[in-house]
């Protein structure tokens, strides 16, 4: 049985921290790019251009592109033949946090208690959904998600009869609603179906898939092309004032549910869309 | 182009600002966010003047990222303005005259900053690293029990951001969010 050493995780924890913080992903660089042709409020332009100016900075300079350097959320794949060594996958990945953002010069985000609000002081705890898969690998997904666009996020059991026009509506609604707020333009995260927390966790996984990677399944693609041009007919813009480049992608992931429901769960990524990926083998 | 003003803000400069207007603003800025406004508004009501003298000053809403060494501040950009709207008239009325942050400020917050004539900025939110490059000098100078939250006076040059409420009742995301909308 391979053996994957609790060492090992923290060290590549850690790494992937700095990285996601520092060096924005060629997925959101790209779409900055397109964006800027595409924008058609001047100042639209002069917000894209800063966005790609601070990318370079941070990567040059090796600093977080946001001062919210987020929470950090983990989606673990782990190969169900594997062992792990030297204690527990959970721990590790905190090890890793702490070591990552306190090395990293990454601001402590996270509090004990929501209701006495007193700082941990080395962000963590982290969140993490440990997915059981075949193999005897191990692959960890890591975003550091922002908390102004977190907190415009939402969900809501509607109604089988409402259909997917119901759906769409809801979602701009909620796309509306968070206007600047959620520091467009914005990586929209979809879950349509499973049950309550099921649909929040689908939304959040969907943000994980890369930008311009549409979903496999073409019913499901097509959903967020409608969607993505929906969106950008709002007007809402970059950082909310006035433009045609609201959101920057639409990811939309479907899963079965009960007769009687249809959750529909809408997680706001801002453009500081920070993801990684590493397999530990 | 964008109009250059200095800080604190004078009354003609600040009247002559309108929503959407692109400004480089060069002087002295204070930061202050959530905990930092409750502490103040609280302590106020104890009889306690607040740290800092506002009149005709600008509040940053930041909570950087700690400094690596040999930089004068982490990366620094805004944070959700209306999390301070609950305190915000109250400073206004204490003689603050700006405000830079991101997002909607609450219908209180816009009908005091006329009252009080006193203007909204906007700084690209996730844009950290690039503003930081316009913050020449930070000290904290109150409140250094919060951290991240502390209270820093701020010495800033050519620090970008656009006017999103002006002292009239303008509003940009009101404004261009009509004007492109489809
Ligand atoms: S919403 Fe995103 S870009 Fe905006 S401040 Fe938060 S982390 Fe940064």
């Amino acid at each position: 049985m391979k053996k994957i050493h609790y060492e090992n995780i923290v060290e590549q924890v850690a790494e992937i921290c700095k990285k996601s913080n520092y060096n924005l992903g060629e997925d959101v660089y790209s779409a900055f790019k397109l964006a800027l042709q595409t924008e058609q409020s001047e100042i639209g332009k002069e917000v894209i251009s800063q966005l790609i100016e601070n990318a370079d900075i941070a990567k040059a300079e090796q600093v977080p592109m946001c001062q919210d350097t987020g929470t950090a959320v983990f989606i673990v794949e782990v190969g169900q033949d594997c062992h792990i060594v030297g204690g527990s996958l959970v721990d590790a990945i905190n090890e890793g946090v702490k070591k990552g953002y306190g090395e990293g010069y990454l601001r402590n985000s996270i509090i004990y208690n929501p209701l006495n609000r007193k700082n941990t002081g080395d962000n963590t705890p982290a969140i993490v959904h440990i997915d059981l898969v075949e193999g005897d690998n191990i692959t960890i997904h890591m975003t550091a998600k922002g908390g102004g666009a977190e907190n415009m996020s939402d969900l809501k059991m509607l109604k089988p009869s409402d259909g997917i026009e119901g759906v769409k509506k809801y979602i701009l609604s909620i796309v509306k609603e968070a206007g600047p707020n959620a520091c467009p333009p914005l990586v929209v995260g979809i879950g349509i179906g499973g049950n309550f927390e099921r649909c929040a966790y689908l939304a959040k996984k969907s943000l994980f898939r890369p930008l311009g990677v549409r979903h496999e399944d073409p019913v499901v693609a097509e959903l967020e092309e409608e969607l993505m041009s929906e969106i950008n007919r709002l007007g809402i813009g970059p950082q909310g004032m006035g433009g045609n480049t609201t959101a920057l992608d639409v990811k939309v992931e479907v899963e079965s549910c009960h007769i009687a429901a249809l959750p529909v769960a809408v997680n706001l990524n801002c453009h500081a869309s920070r993801h990684q990926t590493i397999t530990l083998t | 182009m964008p109009k250059k003003i200095n800080l604190p803000l004078q009354e003609t400069d600040l009247m002559a600002l309108k929503a959407g207007d692109r400004v480089l603003l060069s002087g002295v800025v204070y930061t202050a966010r959530d905990a930092a406004h409750k502490r103040m508004i609280e302590q106020k009501k104890e009889g306690i003047p607040f740290p800092i003298d506002l009149t005709n000053q600008v509040i940053y809403y930041v909570g950087p990222t700690p400094a690596k060494p040999g930089m004068v501040i982490g990366s620094a950009g805004p944070t959700t303005s209306g999390r301070m709207d609950l305190y915000t008239p109250r400073l206004l009325e204490a003689g603050l005259k700006g405000m830079i942050g991101k997002g909607y400020r609450s219908e209180e917050v816009k009908q005091a900053m006329i009252k009080h004539k006193a203007v909204y900025f906007g700084a690209v939110g996730g844009a950290a690293a690039l503003i930081a490059r316009s913050i020449k000098s930070s000290e904290v100078i109150a409140y250094e029990d919060l951290g991240t939250e502390a209270i820093r006076k701020l010495t800033i040059e050519n620090f970008p951001v656009f006017v999103i409420n002006d002292a009239h009742g303008g509003d940009v995301y009101q404004e261009g969010v009509a004007q492109y909308k489809s």
